[in-house]
């Protein structure tokens, strides 16, 4: 496991997106090879959208040759909703690349069949072979996607009843009216993501500093279902300082000391890439 | 690139590098257009998996709404109140210049004139879409000659008319103008006996009224707007001025007797004026005439002679203001600085209000998906770059 602090939100936006940049960038997708990543939803992973549509607008990347998956979308909220997962995607990434309609794919909360759906999205992954990159986000009580606490670590992409905390925290987005809210959403798994071949998690501000400690130093646990990836090969957990909080000083320490050798990983135009 | 073709297989394009006026704000955002329509481009990704075919370049513009104008009396030598045989190409020929100012669609404005005038123009007219023709004509506006002799302004006094007692208004309107087919407005007094049936006569068949050159009291202009009148001609020009005992039909603007969901407009030729919550309901005109992009000179409007001197069009030999020879952009900008309204503001009285006060606001005035993709680019300063009709370049700058 990688862990990467930085001073503030900005600055952990930044470097995540450089890292996705690098990942595509060495990758070298064509229309024989595409590069697939899973990709969130949520306040937190704006400022890395922000900072990639702005490394595709400089001509450092492209996504003509990119395949993306979503984590998740709410059950039943209609897909031109502003609070909707698909208008999220469009307003905050999609309109503002180059990436084609046919390479996104995210759940459609609304199909007649939810778990045929789900069924679908994961056979799309398969077909697509895997996913490289999976970038994440968690809540507070360190659910990843929708896996609220007590999801089953091995679990599959599907239908997913919201906890009491989600459903209070997403109000803000529903005029406060917690009838407003969807109770349902369809969600990729844990072992959804656990088979990507690596996996990005992003965690920004004093709220979510329980849940990194959760995460990282306490042991595997369904109640903190992103401590599932301590067994992943290939786990990067990118914070800020504020997120730190509750950890060790001795692992702040540690992986601080670390950051000359991590930060090679986000240098401009890796050599290798120039290379081929 | 194919764009996909489930549902259509018109190209499709992409304004991109502009900022464009939506929901009363500027906003950095594309513009997506497909047979002549503006297209969601969120449902053409999602339901369509389609993308843009062509893209243009705005180089940082403004993309406004296409001006409508609701009153124009001609331009560049043409006088629509002339009785001519081919007052149908002097139209066109106005219609075309006109582009250049970002103007798509307009009402051909006709001044109180005789009824062999109204006879032989008004077949001539037909309310037509715009294009690389020139802009849409979306019906004449007639001022006149239903007017008061008080407040004739520029009209000809021999020529005004009244509403006779006991005939239906309706026989007087038709005997004046001929036909009412082709006609989006008319202007008339509302203190004239016999006016009241005639602005329901006259909104019955979908055809806006407005109230101007006029001595009318509030509760005159009040009755009115309860039959139906929707628009203010030349606000302060050619009524009475505001007074305390009885505001006249400038009190329309505060008054409470406005039935609920219905707004009256009012139309400014933009000189010298100062913004207020009012603004929301001006509609910039420009109440150009003939002279309009010609030099200074003797010029007609109707039956009479105007003189230009500067920038006063004045009936000739007297101090009487008629008309004006402004274009639509100069209004915009000039009612921009004068009033110190926002840009957003300034492009809504030239495009979004005269939309609503003609009731074409579900296609025309604002650049909601499914409306037509009649646009105007301009620079930060107001300036016209491009013109725009259903998606067409019809007019640009230097080219």
């Amino acid at each position: 496991m990688k862990l990467i602090i930085l001073d503030d939100y900005d600055q952990a936006s930044e470097w995540a997106a450089k890292y996705i940049r690098n990942k595509i960038l060495l990758f070298h997708p064509g229309p024989d090879r595409y590069f697939t990543m899973g990709l969130p939803t949520g306040s937190t992973p704006l400022g890395c959208y922000k900072k990639l549509i702005e490394f595709y607008k400089n001509g450092e990347i492209s996504f003509q040759y990119v395949k993306t998956f979503n984590m998740d979308e709410y059950v039943g909220l209609p897909r031109d909703h502003p609070e909707s997962y698909h208008s999220f995607m469009w307003n905050n990434f999609f309109k503002h690349i180059d990436i084609k309609a046919e390479n996104t794919h995210i759940l459609d909360g609304n199909a007649a069949d939810l778990q045929a759906e789900c069924q679908a999205f994961e056979d799309k992954i398969t077909a697509a072979g895997g996913i490289e990159l999976f970038v994440g986000g968690i809540g507070p009580d360190g659910h990843i996607a929708f896996n609220e606490p007590g999801s089953s670590l091995v679990s599959r992409t599907r239908v997913k009843t919201l906890a009491k905390d989600t459903i209070i925290a997403n109000a803000r987005f529903f005029d406060g009216d917690l009838s407003k809210v969807p109770t349902m959403a369809l969600t990729v798994g844990v072992g959804t993501v656990m088979d990507a071949k690596e996996v990005m998690i992003l965690i920004t501000g004093a709220h979510k500093a329980f849940a990194l400690y959760k995460a990282i130093e306490e042991g595997v646990n369904h109640m903190w279902t992103v401590s599932a990836f301590q067994q992943h090969p290939q786990t990067v957990f990118v914070c800020d300082e504020d997120a730190t909080l509750e950890l060790r000083v001795k692992t702040v320490k540690y992986f601080k000391g670390m950051m000359y050798v991590h930060n090679k990983l986000v240098e401009t135009h890796p050599l290798d890439a120039k290379k081929n | 690139m194919p764009s996909n073709k489930s549902v259509s297989d018109a190209p499709i394009t992409q304004f991109i590098n502009c900022r464009i006026l939506r929901d009363h704000k500027l906003q950095r955002d594309d513009l997506w257009v497909r047979e002549g329509k503006i297209l969601n481009p969120e449902k053409l990704f999602f339901d369509e998996q389609g993308y843009a075919d062509e893209r243009v370049d705005c180089e940082g513009s403004i993309i406004a709404p296409g001006f409508i104008d609701v009153q124009i009396n001609g331009g560049h030598g043409v006088d629509f109140s002339q009785a001519s045989d081919d007052a149908g190409s002097g139209v066109s020929f106005v219609a075309q210049k006109i582009l250049e100012h970002g103007v798509t669609s307009f009402c051909p404005t006709l001044v109180t004139s005789p009824a062999d005038v109204y006879h032989k123009v008004l077949p001539q007219v037909k309310v037509h879409d715009g294009g690389r023709h020139g802009a849409g004509v979306l019906g004449l506006h007639l001022e006149g000659p239903f007017i008061s002799v008080e407040k004739k302004g520029a009209h000809p006094e021999q020529f005004l008319r009244t509403f006779r007692s006991g005939a239906g208004s309706l026989d007087d309107l038709m005997e004046a103008y001929g036909s009412l087919d082709n006609v989006a407005m008319v202007t008339l007094a509302p203190e004239l006996s016999g006016s009241q049936s005639a602005v329901r006569e006259l909104c019955r068949r979908g055809v806006a009224v407005s109230l101007g050159h006029s001595v009318a009291n509030l509760s005159q202009a009040e009755d009115a707007v309860r039959s139906g009148a929707s628009f203010i001609t030349h606000l302060f020009n050619a009524m009475l001025p505001f007074h305390h005992r009885d505001p006249g039909i400038v009190g329309l603007l505060t008054s409470d007797q406005v039935p609920a969901g219905r707004t009256v407009y009012y139309g400014m030729i933009a000189d010298g004026i100062h913004t207020n919550p009012a603004a929301l309901r001006l509609v910039l005109v420009t109440d150009a005439i003939a002279a309009m992009g010609l030099p200074p000179g003797r010029h007609t409007l109707g039956q009479q002679v105007i003189e230009i001197q500067g920038l006063h069009a004045y009936v000739a030999g007297t101090k009487t203001l008629s008309g004006s020879i402004a274009t639509m952009d100069e209004c915009v900008r000039h009612f921009k600085q004068a009033s110190g309204c926002s840009v957003e503001e300034a492009l809504e009285a030239a495009s979004l209000h005269p939309a609503q006060l003609l009731g074409v606001s579900h296609k025309k005035g604002n650049l909601d998906y499914g409306s037509d993709a009649d646009l105007t680019l301009l620079d930060d300063g107001l300036n016209v770059r491009a013109t725009y009709i259903s998606g067409e370049e019809v007019w640009r700058k230097g080219s």
